[in-house]
């Protein structure tokens, strides 16, 4: 059979259009699989802009950001989006500062120094952590790390971001470190070796080479590990209080964007009511925060380059 | 006669054996790298051309289970580079080595060529700038890229990407040079660039070549070792190898009747 000059190898004809058209077929439903996705993610983000619109004709933008007090369900009602949105931020800080390191840490201890036996026990122990609920976490905080801050800090109150924070940042080490670690291992070895050959010891190869040859997954592991810690709701809801309060201090109680919201849920409100229409605001607020650290992050990443 | 063996030592192996866990690959090779001169080592793929290149810099102390016996002495102080005592960091700052395919790190291509000197704790921006630019000129690849230093090395072509790691191997001004088939992952014309590079560099280093092409071992290298199956067949030099092999089986690889 002489080879065809479409370069189709010499199919009979009917045979070479079926083919087309199963490839297209096949084009169309992937093509499906990734809009649904994006289109679920446009539909929250219109549904929230919608549901909030209401909201934002009865109190102005200015207020919302810049009012000191957040107190929608009070008969003198105030409705500055600010108090929430310190707690959720001081929560998230004090979770990535413990996650972030401890998490790469031992994704550089698992992926270059650890023995295959250490990390085939070290590995599945840590993503063990990831099937306890969080409202176990959530009451390890109140119950057990907050008794143990107020040994170190004896006015420490029941309620204190602190805590809550710390446990966060315990509960997403391992989705810091498994995916980290899973981009560290995938760097191929002759990099390694390169870097080795040039007289390099261990800890300069994973640094220097290994760390910056994973980036881009690394970077994937943090963002997850950021939303996580933002989007976290019920160890802020059960540790950390349910009192918005302006205040930067991971010492004192707080409440954040997510406690609020399932607060407020929980509740009965009446449907059409301010109080209703606050919770659209402040989830649109947390989607837009979200949305703030991811394109930082993208930035970042970016201008990487120029670092190296 | 001509004389067989060099006559400057840089490197004497003494009943080199090499074992993979309990697999004995090296057996009992013996021979001599002269200083700056271009040793080869040719042999059928899986003879242990690659496991005798990495013996010179440590590289199997990377893995468990790898084994050395015998030694290799460097001149000219005489240490033994497989000694259990001796740091192989000390020996990787004394040996570079080029591999088979080019694996730049994904840096700029300055900082490439800066990292065996950072790794030695150079910081001073003057120094790292004029010995980068003195590798890159050895590696005949300065004209190409001095404007673009700050680039990702990865955006370089193979042929630049593999000079590029001749010039990080180069940075450090290394004694010997081990490149270990740097041609072939290259098409002719990089080859022919880098044939000429190792000619011109063989009058600053001692350079230590594997190659399973037989016409690049005679092109560039003054004496050649035969291996196969893990045995030093043939050490000669390279004009005599290659028209009157002592050995029987020498003349039938170089014949091509196998490999
Ligand atoms: N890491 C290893 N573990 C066990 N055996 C190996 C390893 N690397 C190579 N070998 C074996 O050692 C022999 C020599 O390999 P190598 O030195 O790579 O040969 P060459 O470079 O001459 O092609 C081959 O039989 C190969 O299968
Ligand atoms: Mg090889």
């Amino acid at each position: 059979m002489k080879p065809s000059p479409d370069g189709s190898g010499g199919c009979p004809r009917g045979a070479h259009s079926s083919r087309v058209a199963r490839e297209r077929a096949i084009e169309w439903a992937l093509l499906f699989a990734a809009l649904t996705s994006v289109a679920v993610t446009v539909g929250i983000a219109g549904v929230l802009v919608y549901e909030s619109l209401p909201f934002f004709r009865h109190v102005s933008l200015a207020e919302f950001l810049t009012d000191p007090q957040w107190t929608p369900l009070f008969s003198e009602a105030h409705y500055g989006i600010l108090p929430l949105v310190a707690g959720t931020l001081v929560t998230t800080a004090v979770a990535l500062l413990m996650a972030l390191p401890v998490g790469t840490i031992t994704a550089i201890y698992l992926s270059e120094c650890a023995t295959l036996v250490v990390r085939e026990t070290v590995k599945p122990l840590l993503e063990l952590l990831t099937a306890v609920p969080t409202v176990v976490f959530g009451y390890f905080a109140l119950l057990f790390v907050t008794p143990f801050l107020q040994l170190i800090w004896a006015d420490l109150p029941g309620f204190n971001m602190l805590s809550a924070g710390l446990v966060i940042g315990v509960m997403i080490i391992p989705y810091v470190s498994s995916l980290s670690e899973d981009a560290m291992r995938a760097v191929p070895m002759d990099i390694r070796e390169g870097s080795y050959a040039m007289g390099a010891t261990r800890m300069q190869t994973a640094l220097r080479v290994v760390v910056p040859s994973a980036l881009s997954g690394i970077a994937a592991a943090y963002a997850l590990g950021i939303s996580r810690a933002i989007g976290e709701t019920m160890v802020v809801a059960i540790a950390a209080g349910m009192q918005p309060t302006l205040t930067w201090n991971p010492l004192e109680p707080a409440e954040t964007i997510t406690a609020y919201i399932v607060q407020v849920s929980l509740g009965d409100l009446p449907h059409g009511s301010i109080g209703y229409q606050s919770i659209f605001a402040a989830g649109l607020t947390l989607l837009l925060m979200t949305l703030l650290f991811n394109v930082a992050g993208y930035l970042l990443r970016k201008g990487f380059w120029k670092a190296y | 006669m001509l004389p067989s063996s060099p006559q400057v030592e840089k490197a004497r192996v003494k009943d080199l054996n090499f074992y993979y866990g309990s697999v004995h690959i090296l057996k009992n090779i013996s021979l001599t790298i002269g200083e700056k001169q271009v040793t080869a080592v040719i042999g059928p793929s899986g003879c242990g051309k690659t496991t005798y290149l990495r013996c010179f810099n440590r590289m199997h102390d990377l893995y468990p289970g790898n084994r050395y016996e015998g030694e290799v002495i460097l001149h000219p102080d005489y240490v033994n580079i497989l000694s259990p005592t001796v740091d192989p960091i000390e020996i990787r700052m004394r040996i570079s080595m080029v591999f088979q395919k080019p694996n730049p790190f994904p840096k700029s291509i300055f900082e490439n060529v800066a990292y065996g000197l950072r790794v030695r704790g150079w910081t001073d921006r003057a120094v790292l700038d004029e010995k980068v630019e003195q590798a890159l000129r050895r590696a005949v690849l300065w004209e190409e890229v001095k404007d673009r230093l700050t680039h990702p090395a990865l955006t370089l072509s193979g042929g630049q990407q593999q000079r590029l790691c001749i010039a990080r191997a180069l940075a450090t001004e290394p004694e010997i040079l081990l490149f270990d088939e740097p041609t072939s992952a290259l098409d002719p014309t990089a080859t022919a660039r880098i044939e000429e590079l190792i000619l011109d560099l063989k009058t600053q280093v001692t350079i230590i070549i594997v190659t399973h092409n037989m016409q690049q071992a005679a092109r560039v290298s003054d004496f050649t070792a035969f291996l196969y199956l893990g045995e030093l067949v043939e050490f000669n030099k390279t004009d005599k190898m290659f028209t009157a092999p002592s050995n029987r089986l020498t003349e039938d690889y170089i014949t091509g009747r196998f490999g």
